[in-house]
C-alpha cells in the first residue's frame, strides 16, 4: 500500500510539471487518425507533430534505467510488455532496463482511434499505438543523439544510439541515456522522425518474455482488491434480485449488531454496508431485511424470451447486407437446409469480482481499480460525487481479467463506489462477491438466429438468409450514434453481415428487442455468436455438396482472401484428412474478427456422451506481429475462453433472478478438460492487427463441426453439455 | 485472541472465530497475493498452506489456524520447492492476467511435495480445483513438469 500513496504526489507533479521537475526526458505525441485502417498507414510527419505540452510515455532516471508509462490497461492480454517493445524498439533501450508504470487519464493518453478517451478494448492496443509508441521511442532516440552530438561538438550523423547509450564510434566516446535525458528533453521535438526498417528490428518480432511475470509470481502485483488505505473501510452492496428493481424499504437491525460493521447506507444501487473488513460486511449484508419492487423486470423468463426470439426470427426485420434476390436463390436451390440457432446470455466471469476503492475529499476524488475505460469512469464518477472531471484520478491497477466487462459505458462499478464513498464519508472498497458479480448483469446478449442455406447442382452457395434477434449493446450508451445505422447495430452483426464467402443472394436482418437484462461487449463481441452460426452452416452446405469441409471454403473463398493463407496453414499443421484414432474427428472453423483472421482444427471425441476436446490446432493471420509469444497466449487463451462458453456457459432467468451464481453452476474449463493446444502464426508484412479477442469465435464452431463429423448431429444450441450425444 | 504462524512469523488477531483465514490473511494482515475468487472452494485463488498442506483459505475458519503453520504466496521463496516452482513459471512465462497465480503456483507446490515427478493424470488430478479464465492450463502443466526436472537431483 505505501508503493501506492507515495506514488501519487509525484504522478501528479508529473502531470502538472515540466520536464525538468521529474529530472529526465519526458516526451509524448499526439497522432491523429481517423478510422481503422488509418492506424497502420504512415502518417505524414507533417501531421504527427500535434504535440501535447510534456505529457510522458518516457522518464529516464540518471541510473540509465528506463520507466515506459502505458496507456492502456494490463489484464493478461500483455500490453505491458507488447507497447514497450514497440517504443523500446526505436529507442534502442537496454530491455533488461525497462520499467512500466500505469498512465494517469490525460487527453496525451487517449485512444488514437477512439478519439477523446483512454481506453483499452477491441484488441486495438498493439495496432492503434504500433506508429505512436515507435515514434515517441524514435523522437526520444534523436534528441537523445543531439545532445550528446552537441555535447562532443560532432556532427549527429556520426552519432548512433545502441542500448541505452549514444556512441561515437570515430573517436571511441559514449554516453548513456540518463547522462544525456536532462539535455535532450530541452530539444524541439523532431519534426522528419525516422523510422527503424523492419530489417533492422532488435526486440519487435522475437519471443518476449513478459514484465509483469516476476511480480505475478511472487504475489506482489497489485490489483484492485490490494489496494488498502489508512482508515479504509469495507463495503459490501445488497443489489436488487431483479435488474431494474429498488429498495422499498429495509431494516438494518440485525445487521449493525455484526462486531466491525461500521454503518449501513441506503445507496442507488442498493443498500450499502461498511465494516473494518470484507467478512463482517458480508455477514451483515446478508443479515439485511430488504423489501425490493422490483419492476417489471420480475416477469423474464429465458423460456419467454426463446419464445419472443424465435417468433420474431421468422419476420423480416432491419436489413444489414443484401444481395441479389433471396426469396429467388431459395426457390432456384438445388438443395436448402434451415435451421434455428441459440446461445446464451454469457457473464465475463474475471476471476477477480469487481471492485473499487474510493478516497473522496470535498475537492479531490482518487479512485484506485481495474478498468477499461478510465475517462468514462472518471467522469461518471465526478459527476456521481459533484466534482470536476479533473479534480477525479483514476489510478489504473492490474485487471484480474477484464474481457470488455471492465470497460462499462455507464461506468457501473465505479459510479457505485463513487456514491457509496459520498454516503460513507471515509475511504472505502467496494468488494463484490462472486455471486454479486454473476448477478450484476452486463452479460453478452443472448441470441436466436434463424438462417436457410442452400447450394446450386455444381455444390457451389447460391443463397444464404439469416436472421439475427438480440439485445442490442450499443443502445442507450454514448456509442450509439456512431455504431447504430438504419436500425442496425454493428456489433450485433459483425461477422454475420461479412460472410466472406461468394454466395450471390444473400441477405442479414436483425431485431433487436429491448429488455431490462444488461448487456455489454464480451470478448470479441458479436463474433462471440456469429461465428457460430456462419462457420456451422458453411459446414453444413459442404456437407449438403457432398465435399470436405475445408476443400469447399477454400472453393467458394474469394481468390485474394486473405482467410484462405490461416485456413490452409491449420490444415497442413493438423494434418487435416489423415486417419484419427478410431471415435475421433476433427472440425474446422475459419474466422475473422478484429481485422484478424484465425482457423482453428479441433480434435473431438465422446466420453459417456460428453465432448472431449483432445487437441486443437490455430493458425493466425494478424499482420507483423510484435511478441510471438504474447501471439500465442492470447490464441490459446481465446480458445479456452470459448470452449468455456460453448461446453458449459450459460446464464439464465427464472422470474427475473439469474440462475446461476457461482463457479458451480457456472462452470469454466477447468485444466482436466484442457485440449492440447498448437498456434501457428502467418508470417507477414502487414500492419499489426488485433490478437485479444480473435482465437474466440472459431472455437465453439469447429468443435460443433467436429461433433457433426463423429456423430450425424449437428449442435445448434450452446452451450453443448444441454445436448444429449450417444 | 487467535495466534498462528504465517511466513515464519507470528501473529494475533482479535476476529470472530469462524472469519475465513483468507480474510485474515488480506484484511487484517494485509499479504495481497492470496485472492478472493468464489468464496465457496471452487476456483483455488485463495490457495494457501497450512502445515505445509494446501487449503483453500476462503472455507477455512482462521480458528483451525490456531497455533499452526500458514505460508502463503510471499513466504514460498523460503521453501526450495517453492522458488524452485516460482522459477519454473518465470521461465515457462505462465501468467496472462495473473489473479489466479498465485493460488495456481501454491496448489503446484504441494502436488510436487507429494509427487516429485507427476505424471499427466496427478497433475490434473491437483490442479483441477484451480481455474484460470485466461487459459494458461497448458503452461501450467509445463511448468510444473519443468519444476520437476528442475528438482530433478532430489529424486
Amino acid at each position: 500500500m505505501n508503493d501506492l500513496t507515495v506514488q501519487d504526489p509525484s504522478r501528479r507533479q508529473f502531470l502538472q510539471g515540466s520536464a525538468a521537475l521529474v529530472g529526465g526526458l519526458v516526451i509524448g505525441f499526439y497522432l491523429p487518425m481517423k478510422g481503422n485502417r488509418a492506424i497502420a498507414a504512415e502518417v505524414p510527419a507533417t501531421q504527427a507533430q500535434k504535440v501535447y505540452p510534456p505529457n510522458a510515455f518516457i522518464r529516464i532516471a540518471p541510473d540509465d534505467s528506463i520507466t515506459i508509462i502505458v496507456n492502456k490497461s494490463e489484464m493478461g492480454q500483455g500490453v505491458y510488455t507488447s507497447l514497450p517493445m514497440m517504443l523500446a524498439e526505436e529507442l534502442e533501450a537496454d530491455w533488461s532496463r525497462i520499467r512500466v508504470e500505469a498512465a494517469p487519464v490525460a487527453p496525451v493518453y487517449n485512444h488514437t482511434v477512439f478519439g477523446g478517451i483512454m481506453l483499452t478494448g477491441g484488441s486495438t492496443s498493439v495496432a492503434s499505438s504500433w506508429d505512436q509508441f515507435r515514434r515517441v521511442g524514435a523522437s526520444a532516440r534523436m534528441m537523445l543523439i543531439r545532445a550528446a552530438a552537441q555535447q562532443w561538438g560532432v556532427p549527429e550523423s556520426e552519432c548512433r544510439a545502441e542500448m541505452s547509450q549514444v556512441i561515437h564510434a570515430a573517436s571511441g566516446r559514449r554516453l548513456g541515456y540518463g547522462a544525456l535525458a536532462d539535455a535532450a528533453a530541452k530539444f524541439p521535438l523532431p519534426v522528419n522522425v525516422e523510422l527503424k526498417q523492419p530489417k533492422d528490428f532488435k526486440i519487435i518480432g522475437k519471443p518476449t518474455k513478459r514484465l509483469d511475470t516476476p511480480e505475478k509470481v511472487n504475489g506482489s502485483a497489485k490489483f484492485g482488491l490490494d489496494v488498502y488505505l489508512p482508515g479504509m473501510l469495507i463495503v459490501v452492496v445488497a443489489r436488487s434480485p431483479v435488474f431494474g428493481g429498488k429498495v422499498k424499504r429495509f431494516d438494518a437491525t440485525e445487521a449493525l449488531k455484526v462486531p466491525g460493521v461500521q454503518g449501513v447506507y441506503r445507496v442507488p444501487t442498493g443498500v450499502a454496508v461498511a465494516a473494518t473488513g470484507f467478512w463482517p460486511a458480508k455477514v451483515a449484508r446478508d443479515l439485511l431485511k430488504i423489501e425490493w419492487d422490483e419492476g417489471p423486470g420480475a416477469t423474464l423468463s429465458t423460456p419467454g424470451m426463446r419464445a419472443e426470439y424465435v417468433e420474431l426470427s421468422m419476420k423480416p426485420g432491419a436489413v444489414a447486407r443484401k444481395e441479389g434476390d433471396v426469396a429467388q436463390g431459395i426457390r432456384d436451390a438445388y438443395k436448402t437446409v434451415s435451421a434455428e440457432y441459440e446461445v446464451p446470455y454469457l457473464a465475463h466471469a474475471t476471476m477477480e469480482p469487481l471492485n473499487v476503492a474510493v478516497d473522496l475529499k470535498p475537492d479531490h476524488c482518487d479512485i484506485w481499480t481495474g478498468t477499461q475505460f478510465q475517462t468514462v469512469d472518471r467522469n461518471s464518477a465526478a459527476q456521481a460525487v459533484g466534482l470536476k472531471p479533473e479534480q477525479v484520478e483514476v489510478h489504473t491497477m492490474y485487471l484480474g481479467g477484464g474481457f470488455g466487462r471492465r470497460a462499462n459505458p455507464h461506468s457501473d462499478f465505479v459510479t457505485e463506489a463513487a456514491q457509496v464513498a459520498k454516503a460513507v464519508g471515509k475511504p472505502i472498497k467496494v468488494v463484490w462477491t462472486r455471486e454479486d458479480d454473476m448477478h450484476g448483469g452486463y452479460y453478452r446478449p443472448m441470441w436466436v438466429d434463424h438462417i436457410e442455406a442452400g447450394i446450386a447442382k455444381d455444390g457451389k452457395a447460391v443463397v444464404w438468409k439469416h436472421t439475427i434477434v438480440g439485445q442490442s449493446i450499443m443502445a442507450g450508451t454514448p456509442f450509439e450514434s456512431m455504431m447504430t445505422k438504419d436500425g442496425v447495430d454493428a456489433a450485433s452483426v459483425e461477422g454475420a453481415a461479412q460472410v466472406p464467402y461468394l454466395i450471390p443472394n444473400l441477405q442479414v436482418d436483425l431485431h433487436s428487442p429491448k429488455h431490462v437484462v444488461p448487456v455489454q461487449w464480451w470478448r470479441s463481441v458479436g463474433h462471440s455468436h456469429t461465428a457460430f452460426i456462419v462457420e456451422t452452416m458453411v459446414d453444413e452446405l459442404a456437407h449438403l455438396a457432398g465435399k470436405d469441409p475445408v476443400a469447399y471454403r477454400l472453393a467458394i473463398l474469394p481468390a485474394d482472401s486473405r482467410y484462405r493463407g490461416v485456413l490452409k496453414l491449420a490444415a497442413k499443421k493438423a494434418g487435416w484428412g489423415k486417419k484419427l484414432p478410431k471415435g475421433h474427428a476433427y472440425g474446422v472453423a475459419v474466422h475473422k474478427s478484429f481485422e484478424s483472421y484465425v482457423a482453428e482444427i479441433a480434435e473431438v471425441s465422446l466420453e459417456k456422451g460428453k465432448i472431449r476436446v483432445h487437441r486443437v490446432v490455430g493458425a493466425v493471420d494478424c499482420g507483423r506481429v510484435v511478441n510471438p509469444d504474447g501471439v500465442r497466449q492470447q490464441v490459446e487463451g481465446g480458445m479456452v475462453y470459448g470452449l468455456s462458453a460453448a461446453l458449459h456457459g450459460a446464464i439464465t432467468l427464472e422470474n427475473g433472478r439469474v440462475q446461476q451464481s457461482n463457479f458451480d453452476t457456472y462452470t469454466p474449463l477447468r485444466i482436466s478438460e484442457m485440449p492440447r493446444v498448437e498456434v501457428h502464426i502467418l508470417e507477414s508484412s502487414e500492419p499489426p492487427t488485433g490478437i485479444g479477442e480473435p482465437g474466440v469465435p472459431p472455437i465453439g464452431p469447429a468443435v460443433a463441426n467436429a461433433v457433426f463429423a463423429l456423430t450425424g448431429k449437428r449442435l445448434r444450441r450452446m452451450p453443448f453439455d444441454r445436448e444429449k450425444l450417444a | 485472541m487467535i495466534s498462528f504462524t504465517i511466513n515464519g512469523k507470528d501473529a494475533t488477531v482479535d476476529v470472530s472465530p469462524d472469519t475465513p483465514l483468507l480474510w485474515v490473511i488480506r484484511d487484517h494482515l494485509q499479504l495481497t497475493g492470496t485472492k478472493f475468487g468464489c468464496g465457496m472452494a471452487q476456483c483455488g485463488a485463495c490457495t494457501v498452506h497450512l502445515d505445509g498442506k494446501a487449503v483453500r483459505s476462503c472455507q477455512t475458519p482462521v480458528s483451525a489456524a490456531s497455533g499452526r503453520q500458514v505460508t502463503t504466496i510471499e513466504g514460498l521463496a523460503e521453501f526450495a520447492l517453492g522458488k524452485t516452482v516460482q522459477t519454473a513459471w518465470e521461465e515457462v512465462d505462465v501468467p496472462q492476467c495473473g489473479y489466479c497465480q498465485s493460488g495456481q503456483i501454491m496448489s503446484a507446490t504441494a502436488l510436487l511435495k507429494e509427487h516429485p515427478h507427476p505424471n499427466e493424470a496427478q497433475i490434473s488430478a491437483a490442479m483441477d480445483g484451480n481455474l484460470c479464465r485466461c487459459g494458461t492450463y497448458n503452461r501450467i502443466r509445463a511448468a510444473i513438469q519443468k519444476a520437476a526436472e528442475m528438482q530433478g537431483g532430489a529424486k
